[in-house]
């Protein structure tokens, strides 16, 4: 057991070269042990984006290390890294991102079509594979949607399907981008309650936001300006 | 992700866009059946025109007079004219034939008793006519030597014509009635010596809708002095074997030149062979058909690139999806295969239908007698590859398109 689930040091991201350089993170240093609930907050244009698309693995830092789960990702290949985001990664973005034609326990299942080759639970048989997701959709209270279309459910139960997607393969770190974003109150209610309940269950979850009462049911918020943490 | 799974995904993709799937397979479709169509219609017409020169009957020599009567240049012999005379000389002096004959016709009315044919063509000939064209007497004879030497005014009936002329429920019946009857061909009697037993349409001559005169007949009767002359224009002669061909040639070629007082290297008049004249009906078909298949290439090839086109379209509509596929744990090399196999179920699809589409149009072709088609069966797995070519050619451009997005560009696309 590794007790930081994310250990990053010293980490830069640069855009472009010379005079147009833009320094997007300046030297961030940020640890996460695991089962923690950590906010991620910052105006726009502080490096928040940035750092969320490094810490899921979407994009790679320009220099610094960063360990996610005991294994050093800062300089995979963009194979290596799409593994990792299969394996150790759940997503949750702010607009859902499910396919429109595809149920929702088809949904939850997508991760597990890229799991082949040790990644995450590929090796299962396609009725396990069926049943976990439904276990996953239960667990987020749609144990009765499981056969409906994204355009049949409300935003709410659209980032409940998208919240059992991210748990299919059992990953290391949650990471919600601003996943209350497009949602009315009560269905944000809805939203964290699922979050603190698997953070309860000793989920690790990585929130970006920049709601202050969001951040508020986080038990640590990272505040993160001009490239650099406060 | 192994394949089963990739080619369910990359038809979730088409079936998305079902309307659309079909029309971008349409191109391809059509590529692929003009492919067996027109390699089929070309086949077809070769077969139709070696048949017709095999009709003409086997192991043949045509002798013609050159074209280049007079000529332009000292190499251009004057060219000679055939004469009856030739004819006979050929039967009587060249070894190893079975049968020399020429031909002149012209059209006329035919009558007898109260029934009149209209147009009917006369066909004035030799005695080697039914040698030299497969043909066979029914009753009676056909034309001989002597008719022609004498000019004996005697007609041989095609099949249709003895029963148009003397007509009977009962055939048994007809045709020794027909023998010895008299029929008026223009303002000349004729004395029915022969009817010819059924041949039907051979080429574009209907054997049974003519009738047979000497030709010396066809000459005194029907030929205005003025034009001429009793001129041959040609003179057909059949070998005994595929082996005596050369042999019959060269003396055929020196009896003439002889009998005209030419120089036999440069005669004046040109003999031709069956193979010389399917060789150049294959060259050309052969053309015709390069030509076609080239068409149906292009066809294609446009096909293809319309595949590609929507491909492009669909990478682009879907770079969401595509980013989100990238941040689940999409590798970019799962992204091209999708795309990829999106492409190449398109085509292949096309390219069955295509194939269907292609075998019931040349069978549809054949059946509404249209135009003569044999299906190549070459040309099947020929299209399908050339489809399956296409969509793996033209569906790589845009899967490596899709394959190269990067995640969090994608995933911000709107």
């Amino acid at each position: 057991m590794v007790e930081n689930v994310i250990e990053i040091s010293e980490l830069t991201k640069v855009y472009g070269t010379g005079n147009v350089a833009v320094h997007a993170l300046r030297g961030v240093d940020v640890q996460v042990s695991r089962g923690k609930f950590v906010a991620i907050m910052g105006p726009s244009g502080s490096g928040k984006s940035t750092l969320m698309n490094i810490l899921g693995c979407l994009d790679r830092p320009t220099g610094g290390t960063y360990v996610l789960d005991g294994e050093d990702v800062s300089r995979l290949s963009k194979d290596e890294l799409a593994g990792v985001r299969n394996r150790k990664i759940g997503f949750v973005f702010q607009s859902y991102n499910l396919l429109p034609r595809l149920s929702a326990v088809k949904n939850v299942m997508l991760p597990l079509l890229y799991s082949g080759n040790g990644n995450g639970n590929g090796h299962l048989t396609e009725e396990e594979q069926h049943e976990r997701a439904i276990a996953a959709l239960e667990s987020v209270g749609l144990g009765e949607r499981v056969n409906h279309r994204p355009s049949e459910m409300s935003g709410g139960q659209q980032q409940r399907v998208a919240i059992a997607r991210a748990l299919i393969n059992n990953p290391s770190i949650i990471l919600a981008d601003e996943p209350t974003g497009n949602l009315d109150t009560r269905s944000s209610d809805e939203i964290m309650d699922i979050f603190h309940r698997l953070h309860g269950q000793g989920a690790t979850i990585v929130m970006v936001t920049h709601e202050p009462e969001n951040g508020a049911h986080a038990e640590r918020v990272i505040t993160i300006r001009d490239g650099q943490i406060e | 992700m192994n394949l089963l799974k990739s080619f369910r995904v990359a038809w979730e993709g088409l079936a998305l866009n079902k309307g659309r799937s079909v029309l971008t397979a349409l191109g391809v479709i059509i590529g692929v059946a003009a492919v067996i169509v027109m390699l089929a219609v070309s086949a077809g017409a070769e077969a139709e025109i070696a048949d017709q020169i095999n009709a003409l009957g086997a192991n043949l020599i045509m002798v013609m007079p050159s074209m280049s009567r007079g000529g332009f240049g000292p190499q251009a012999a004057a060219g000679v004219q055939l004469a009856y005379d030739d004819i006979v000389a050929i039967e009587e002096n060249v070894s190893g034939i079975t049968g020399v004959s020429a031909e002149q016709s012209t059209t006329q009315e035919v009558k007898a008793g109260t029934t009149t044919l209209e147009d009917i063509s006369v066909v004035g000939t030799t005695s080697g006519f039914p040698d030299v064209r497969d043909y066979q007497v029914l009753v009676g004879r056909f034309l001989t030597e002597e008719d022609n030497d004498r000019s004996n005014k005697v007609v041989a009936l095609g099949y249709d014509i003895a029963v148009a002329l003397f007509g009977d429920a009962n055939a048994d019946r007809l045709h020794p009635s027909a023998v010895g009857q008299k029929v008026k061909i223009g303002s000349t009697n004729f004395t029915v010596v022969g009817v010819m037993a059924e041949k039907g349409v051979v080429g574009t001559t209907d054997y049974d809708g003519q009738v047979y005169i000497p030709l010396t007949v066809v000459f005194d009767k029907f030929m205005p002095s003025r034009f001429g002359n009793d001129e041959v224009r040609l003179i057909y002669v059949s070998a005994e074997s595929k082996e005596v061909m050369d042999s019959v040639m060269s003396q055929v070629t020196n009896l003439l030149a002889k009998r005209h007082d030419v120089d036999p290297t440069s005669p004046g008049f040109t003999l031709t062979t069956q193979d010389s004249i399917i060789d150049t009906q294959a060259s050309t078909t052969e053309a015709f058909r390069n030509l076609l298949g080239w068409v149906a290439a292009v066809s294609l090839v446009v096909g293809g690139i319309g595949i590609m086109n929507i491909m492009l379209v669909s990478v682009t509509e879907r770079t969401r999806e595509i980013g989100l596929r990238q941040a689940l744990g999409a590798r970019p090399r799962d992204v091209r295969q999708q795309f990829l196999l999106e492409a190449v179920i398109l085509s292949l699809a096309g390219g069955l239908i295509g194939v269907l589409g292609g075998v019931g149009g040349s069978y549809l072709f054949n059946t509404l007698g249209t135009m003569r088609t044999e299906l190549v069966s070459a040309s099947i797995p020929l299209a399908f590859a050339a489809a399956a070519a296409v969509g793996i050619f033209f569906g790589f451009y845009p899967a490596a398109k899709a394959a190269q997005l990067e995640p969090i560009v994608a995933l911000r696309r709107e």
